[in-house]
């Protein structure tokens, strides 16, 4: 039995009502799903934005301009500051990254460019091992490989520490990074004649500096806010630093010896070296992103 | 016959369990061009690259037989290859620019990295090489931008600079206008007859006309055989073997 033209037009308008609610239906579930991921996505920030507005209120009031240039004083003295915390902890970062820097892109280095099979799976867990080890337990380590042999505690045992929690991060990301470096261009590099480790240090290794550079500055950030495992390492110190041989002063180990001290005006001393160690870490993580940002745009076509 | 500058003797090579090259004997003559075609996936990039071991770079890759260059076998662990593919040199099917250098350091990266330090010799080696490889005067002001800002016949050539730049004897070239527009491709073809004064030329191309206007001599590679190996004109014009003319005609299959 043939359809009519009147039947067809019948069924084509009965189509396009089912098509018509249909879509009507999906504008409504898709405005919720936006709406939930609205939800979830303020949710996340909350604890975010409640702990930075936290931190600013408590921290502001104790910063002033002996913060940065004063040492610690007795309780009631004036011009307190956290003067020598601060070079400390930048001391201490010097130090972990001359140690976790090379030893880091070297692991890297072996697992894009060398490693293959059994080995290299084994370096790449005890890696992936190394960067879910708790900090206090590498600070631990270090007490017992370092601090004790050498009866003191000490910025070099500090600075050790820390290297050692930068190695996966520095390790992990070089390896991703020169793996993003296309075969081709090592076989290049290699039909030109050049051996091997050249080829991966002044090509490949080059060609992803920009790269490489972020992850590490990302593995500063992150170190630089490290409490335990310098409580038995680098310890504290009231005074100046005074060589890599004695125990030397940073921030998070000072905020935590104000922090449990009975004293406000060491609390107020304690919430402004959490703000200036929050907006560093904040500052470092923005200005490495944006860094990569900007020179990953239009690379390695 | 001229002389033999390059030889294979019963070449084998593949990956895992697989014979790409099922024991290939070839002889190139000394300033020829040899071109190499066949299907795709007949072996013609794998014995190619055996030539300048790069095959080996490859994981799980294996070669045996001989490779002679000048009579001397370059197969085998006593031999390094580092010191064979200064004299092998290679350009690729895609132009492969180092990213991170300039046009001038692309160029010169061979020699500087292995010891030539002198600015002024660089400087000469670049201006030479990139002549050579026609592309001087496209971009002789601006040597200091990216090799990658280039376009793709351009960087083609730029790598052809490149590989001139170490002065190799022998230059193997797989595909290396497949990627680009037919002018590029002019332009490159050109660059093979200019540059046989200097170089021992192996191409491999799917383009079989590239072959006949090019080439002096051909091998025809099936399945990882030679089937047919001859002056170009008389394999294009009369070839032996069956499976040659079904190929060259476009019958195969
Ligand atoms: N890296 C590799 N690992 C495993 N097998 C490979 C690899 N490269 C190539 N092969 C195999 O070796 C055989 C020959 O490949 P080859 O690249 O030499 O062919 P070809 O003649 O160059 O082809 P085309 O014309 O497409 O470039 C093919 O069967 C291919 O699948
Ligand atoms: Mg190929």
């Amino acid at each position: 039995m043939a359809m009519t033209a009147s039947d067809r037009a019948r069924k084509n308008r009965a189509l396009q009502k089912f098509i018509a609610k249909r879509y009507q239906r999906r504008k409504i579930v898709n405005g919720l799903a936006y709406l939930a991921i609205g939800i979830a996505t303020l949710t996340a920030l909350v604890p975010l934005f409640s702990v930075s507005e936290f931190i600013l209120r408590k921290g502001l009031p104790g910063l002033n301009w002996d913060f940065f240039t004063g040492l610690p004083q007795p309780v009631g003295e004036p011009g307190s500051g956290m003067a020598n915390s601060i070079v400390g902890t930048a001391i201490l970062v010097l130090l972990g990254s001359l140690i976790g820097l090379p030893w880091g892109i070297a692991i890297g280095i072996y697992l894009a460019e060398y490693g293959r099979g059994r080995a290299a799976g084994i370096v790449r867990f005890s890696v992936d091992m190394l960067s879910s080890v708790p900090s206090i337990i590498v600070g631990l380590f270090v007490y017992t490989a370092i601090v004790v042999p050498m009866k003191q505690f000490s910025a070099f045992s500090g600075g050790v520490a820390l290297g050692i929690l930068m190695i996966p991060t520095i390790a992990r990301s070089s390896e991703e990074l020169l793996k993003l470096v296309p075969q081709h261009i090592r076989e290049a590099g290699l039909a030109l004649g050049l051996p091997r480790w050249k080829v991966v240090l002044q090509i490949v290794l080059r060609g992803s500096m920009s790269g490489i550079i972020t992850a590490v500055i990302l593995a500063i950030a992150r170190v630089a806010g490290e409490t335990a495992p310098l409580l038995f390492t680098a310890f504290n110190n009231r005074f100046w630093h005074d060589g890599l041989g004695q125990p030397i002063s940073s921030l998070p180990v000072q905020i935590y010896t104000y922090a449990i001290s009975p004293y406000d005006e060491w609390h107020r001393q304690a919430w402004a070296a959490a703000l200036v160690l929050v907006v560093f870490v904040f500052a470092v993580n923005l200005g490495a992103r944006t860094i990569f940002r900007n020179k990953t745009k239009g690379s390695h076509v | 016959m001229s002389e033999v500058i390059l030889e294979t003797k019963k070449l084998v090579a593949g990956f895992g369990d697989l014979d790409a090259v099922k024991g290939i004997d070839l002889r190139f003559e000394k300033n020829s061009v040899t071109a190499i075609i066949g299907p795709s996936g007949c072996g013609k990039s794998t014995y190619i690259r055996c030539l300048n071991r790069l095959h080996e770079e490859v994981p799980g890759a294996y070669s045996s037989g001989e490779v002679l260059l000048n009579g001397e076998n370059i197969q085998g662990l006593r031999v390094d290859p580092v010191a064979i593919r200064r004299r092998i040199g290679m350009v690729f099917q895609k132009p492969n620019p180092f990213p991170s250098l300039s046009i001038f350091d692309n160029v010169c990266v061979g020699l500087k990295l292995s010891g030539v330090r002198k600015s002024s010799v660089l400087k000469e080696v670049v201006e030479t090489s990139l002549r050579a490889a026609a592309l001087w005067d496209e971009v002789k002001d601006k040597l200091d931008a990216p090799g990658v800002s280039l376009s793709g016949g351009q960087q083609q050539r730029l790598c052809i600079a490149r590989t001139l730049a170490v002065e190799p004897t022998v230059l193997l070239m797989d595909e290396p206008t497949s990627a680009l527009d037919p002018i590029s491709t002019a332009k490159i073809e050109e660059l093979v007859t200019d540059l046989k004064k200097r170089v021992t030329i192996v191409i491999v191309t799917h383009n079989m006309q590239q072959a006949a206007r090019i080439s002096d001599r051909t091998a025809f590679f099936l399945l990882g055989d030679l089937i047919e190996f001859d002056d170009t004109s008389r394999l294009f014009t009369a070839p032996k073997q069956e499976q040659t003319e079904r190929y060259i005609t476009g019958r195969f299959g």
